[in-house]
């Protein structure tokens, strides 16, 4: 059996949570709210989150370009994604939305520009 | 002298939602000013998710934000000046603007928006012990080096004052490869969003010690480490609870001042309290026809509630112009008090009673389970149950016309049990 304790961010309120793991049965206490049973079960199975990073651009107008994970990723691949980021380098033009980097590090999730860069006019 | 009907004096996202209300409002006569090279503002650089949940219902990162209002404001031929500074705005609407190209011009406003945004309170304002070493940032700054420039501002990390932008760069220096050893915060909560703090901090085990302070910066070229010492009731540090920690960059997030140097200068009134200007409910200032939004007018947590009130001092620029100024009529003071620090706006025009008027206010410390309470002349207007308010979420509640019929005199905003 294991306990977690959990601040829930459903809303304001910031519930403490605690979750307790007895094999396949999670309960979740102090909760004030079915929201924050549910966030709390998730956060125990299978936690998740949007990785945000930048992307070094050659012959941009600005150095870098923002970039994120199109959808939210298993928390435990958030490192293995930002080593892929890290080792990205792009050209520009960038658009935004444009993919970097497919299935980042088999999460099944895209790397994909947040901002557009275009080529710089003095290069 | 060149004349616009509207101008707009910041181009990030309440100078942008601004200019496309305005637009939408009837007003085709409009001009944004921009000192940066790009439009978007602070957004440009907070690269991290979590915007636009109110606004587009779904959540994006800062520049896919500042995205959607640019493209809107091309979209409908909005005009924009980018690397332009205003150095001068005249009660009489007239704005002094500097560009490599023109040099210095002076155009006539029928109308100003104010949205210069805020910038962060520096460490010369803090008062902490030591030399001058590098590695010493606003969190802010550290998040421009970062995100638009590329660089790593630092290996080992403490980070002093948990506002939101320090947060924020907390978990951004992690997951670039620092170590980020602590978060101190001299008050006894959180300055910043329980999202943040979950997110940021929990995630990677960054401790946050609440009633701490940095009492001492170690290193005389670059920073070698930092004191940090629990402080009293009084905020002042308690001796013999100095701990030290090794660190090589000190980032600071102590608050944001609004940025009101050319409000100053057009005689503008400002509150003590928000350092922004004194609006009325339709965020004009109190100067004729110049109005104000985002965090030039007060600090805002999240951006959706700029974009909103930008719109609305927009539409009531252009509101402003299509009716040759407004009878300014009758006012009713709106004053916080018991917990309550600040309202926007903090006067009520009794012409106005026909629209809903949205009250955004601040509290003074962590309060559960108390009520909101609307007075006016010894009568109860309103009382909201509030089942948590802390001094880091923005707080908001709407008056009716019918509310406001029935105030007489000056309103009062307040905690009760």
């Amino acid at each position: 059996m294991e306990t977690r304790e959990l601040t829930c961010i459903q809303c304001p309120l910031g519930c403490q949570l605690t979750v307790t793991v007895d094999g396949d049965s999670i309960t979740v206490t102090g909760n004030t709210c079915q929201r924050g049973a549910v966030y709390g079960e998730k956060e125990v199975k299978a936690p998740t989150r949007t990785v945000t990073g930048t992307v070094p651009v050659d012959g941009g107008e600005i150095a870098r370009v923002s970039v994120k994970t199109a959808s939210d990723i298993p928390k435990d691949k958030m490192f293995e994604v930002m080593a892929e980021i890290h080792a990205a380098r792009l050209a520009a033009p960038v658009e935004i939305g444009q993919i970097i980097i497919h299935d980042a590090a088999g999460s099944g999730a895209d790397v994909i520009a947040t901002k557009t860069v275009r080529k710089s006019r003095t290069a | 002298m060149e004349y616009h009907d509207i101008v707009i004096i910041g181009g990030g996202p309440a100078g942008l939602a601004a200019a496309v209300s305005a637009y939408d409002a009837g007003c085709r006569d409009v001009l944004v000013i921009e000192r940066d090279e790009r439009l978007g503002g602070i957004l440009n650089q907070c690269i991290h998710n979590g915007f636009g949940l109110h606004t587009f219902k779904e959540e994006l990162t800062g520049p896919e934000y500042a995205e959607r209002y640019i493209r809107q404001a091309e979209e409908r031929g909005i005009k924009y000046m980018l690397r332009t500074i205003v150095a001068d705005v005249s009660p009489e609407r007239e704005i002094l603007y500097v560009n490599r190209d023109e040099g210095a011009v002076r155009v006539k406003a029928g109308a100003i928006v104010l949205a210069m945004g805020c910038r962060e309170r520096p460490r010369g304002a803090l008062g902490i012990h030591g030399y001058r070493p590098a590695g010493i940032y606003t969190a802010g700054t550290a998040q421009r080096l970062m995100n638009i420039e590329g660089y790593m501002v630092g290996r080992e990390v403490v980070i002093l004052g948990s506002g939101d932008i320090g947060l924020i760069m907390a978990r951004r220096m992690t997951l670039e490869g620092a170590k980020v050893k602590v978060v101190a915060e001299l008050m006894p909560y959180s300055g910043g969003l329980k999202r943040n703090i979950v997110q940021c901090l929990d995630d990677y085990g960054i401790p946050l010690r609440l009633s701490h302070t940095v009492t001492k910066i170690h290193g005389k070229r670059r920073v070698e480490g930092v004191t940090i010492s629990e402080v009293g009731p009084d905020r002042r540090p308690l001796p013999g609870t100095e701990e030290f920690y090794s660190c090589d960059t000190l980032l600071l997030s102590c608050g944001l001042i609004p940025e009101n140097e050319l409000s100053k200068q057009a005689g503008i009134t400002l509150s003590r309290v928000t350092g922004g200007p004194e609006v009325d409910d339709g965020l004009e200032t109190s100067a004729e026809g110049v109005f104000a939004c985002g965090n030039v007018l007060h600090v805002h947590d999240l951006v959706d509630f700029v974009s909103e009130e930008a719109a609305r001092a927009g539409r009531n620029a252009a509101a402003w112009v299509a009716e040759g100024g407004s009878d300014r009529g009758g006012e009713l003071p709106v004053t916080a008090e018991n917990g309550v620090t600040y309202t926007v706006p903090q006067r009520i025009r009794t012409d106005a009673h026909d629209e809903k008027i949205t009250v955004r206010f601040r509290v003074n410390g962590v309060y559960r389970d108390k009520y909101v309470a609307v007075r006016s002349g010894g009568a109860e207007i309103k009382r909201l149950k509030r089942r948590i308010m802390a001094p880091g979420e923005m707080e908001e509640l709407t008056l009716t016309g019918e509310d406001l019929g029935k105030c007489a005199g000056g309103i009062t905003v307040g905690l009760e049990d």
